[in-house]
């Protein structure tokens, strides 16, 4: 249960001397459903594409399901077991939905009907309508439907529900919840939709400029994290910025706003030392986190 | 039962969902002896993770709120019956009647008593939540 299904070390890569990874270290535990958030161009899609093997890393290593991707060979045989379901939701445009699930299972020979059957009905989705006709939402749906039928161990996306209206997203986090809790598929995906992220995600990265800035379970972010505001009688003092155990440090007129998730207590405590006349402790969000990473200092 | 999640509170889903049984229970809408509905189905009913719900049944048991026996699910051991929980909302309410009071004896506006009384809420919260050395 508690096997690693991706782990990469070190991972860079630069496109014509610009650098989109740094160094990115991530460990993927199967069963997870994984966030992985940043801003556009924060290296989300070069990361999907060099562990989908479509592209080769500048230094790093990386691995799938425990074995080391280094070969071409080595990829392929990876990407037997995982299941990708691309942004822009490619399907022939000349089939049916039925026409492209019978195409799709016949070169799968572990195909789950009963999944199959499952999805149509949770999915609604039309038999006889031709792909091209499917809304945004029922295209992702369909993809979702082939990526699981097909039995995958691990199901990587690229902002599955970008695009979709809420009712949709709703059945899309379902299914994945469901899925997750069959305990043999882990899901990795790529998003700038925090609230679903917060809803359906055990664990997150947030990346930014290529490198990671938050890595976690998320319920222990949310433990970890806390907001202090305080209100001073005048310019917030400079100390402010020495503190140590403070992430990041705001400062309005004569209120200052530290973030902080190591010995927060002592935090607050130095702080108090400062004379605040107001001192508030807050519980963080997962969007407050990503916009104070990201935004830089 | 009926629970709700809110995914973008700062607070937790875990504690959340511990929160909302006990609450459920509290009020009577789940009994002792009774059964939880499993993982599986309030992973979907809410569309949360699988691994969220476990863990706050993991708290939940840990706590002896709730037991869970093995291929039957979980079942609420909690012996508080819902008058009693009654009783101690009266009692504090007037405990926190009486300190609003003197309050508003000290000049604070009720939009000013209710910050106190939050920020202190939160301080008490923060005390208490904090993990207790196991995951």
């Amino acid at each position: 249960m508690n096997d690693i299904i991706i782990d990469t070390h070190g991972l860079s890569k630069s496109y014509s001397g610009k650098p989109a990874l740094r160094s990115l270290d991530l460990t993927v535990p199967s069963g997870a459903i994984y966030g992985f958030l940043g801003r556009n161009g924060a290296g989300k899609t070069t990361t999907l594409k060099l562990l989908l093997g479509m592209i080769r890393p500048d230094a790093g290593e990386f691995s799938l399901f425990g074995e080391r991707v280094k070969s071409e060979a080595s990829a392929i045989a990876a990407r037997r077991r995982l299941a990708f379901v691309s942004e822009d939701k490619e399907l022939y445009p000349f089939m049916t939905v039925g026409q492209t699930i019978r195409f799709t299972r016949a070169f799968f020979p572990a195909w789950r009907r009963d999944l199959e059957k499952k999805y149509l009905d949770m999915f609604r989705l039309p038999l006889e309508t031709a792909v091209p006709k499917l809304s945004r939402g029922m295209r992702t749906q369909l993809m979702l439907l082939l990526a699981m039928a097909r039995g995958a161990e691990l199901l990587m996306m690229d902002e599955p529900t970008s695009g979709l209206d809420p009712a949709v997203t709703e059945d899309i986090l379902r299914a994945l919840a469901e899925l997750a809790a069959g305990g043999e598929t882990t899901v990795f995906f790529s998003s700038h939709q925090l609230a679903e992220v917060e809803q359906i995600c055990d664990r997150v990265c947030i990346i930014d400029e290529g490198l990671v800035v938050i890595d976690g379970v998320l319920d222990d972010l949310k433990s970890q994290y806390r907001r202090i505001v305080l209100v001073f009688d005048g310019e917030p003092p400079r100390e402010l910025a020495d503190l140590p155990g403070v992430d990041h440090l705001r400062r309005r007129g004569r209120t200052a706003s530290l973030l902080a998730h190591v010995d927060v207590d002592r935090v607050v405590d130095r702080a108090r030392e400062l004379k605040p006349i107001s001192v508030e402790v807050h519980p963080v969000t997962l969007k407050e986190l990503f916009l104070d990473h990201v935004r830089g200092e | 039962m009926d629970l709700r999640i809110n995914p973008s509170s700062g607070v937790p889903i875990y504690l959340q969902l511990m929160e909302q049984i006990k609450h459920a229970v509290d009020i009577g809408a789940i009994r002792k002896g009774e059964q939880l509905p499993t993982i599986r189905k309030v992973a979907e009913e809410l569309a949360m993770n699988p691994n969220t719900v476990a863990k706050a049944y993991r708290e939940l048991e840990y706590e002896g709120f709730i037991e869970v026996r093995h291929g039957s699910g979980a079942f609420v051991t909690e012996p508080k019956t819902s008058s009693a929980k009654i009783a101690q909302i009266r009692k504090a309410g007037e405990v926190l009647r009486h300190a609003m009071e003197k309050g508003t004896a000290l000049g604070l506006s009720g939009s000013e008593l209710r910050r106190v009384f939050e920020d202190e809420l939160s301080r008490l919260q923060d005390n208490a939540t904090p993990t207790r050395g196991r995951t």
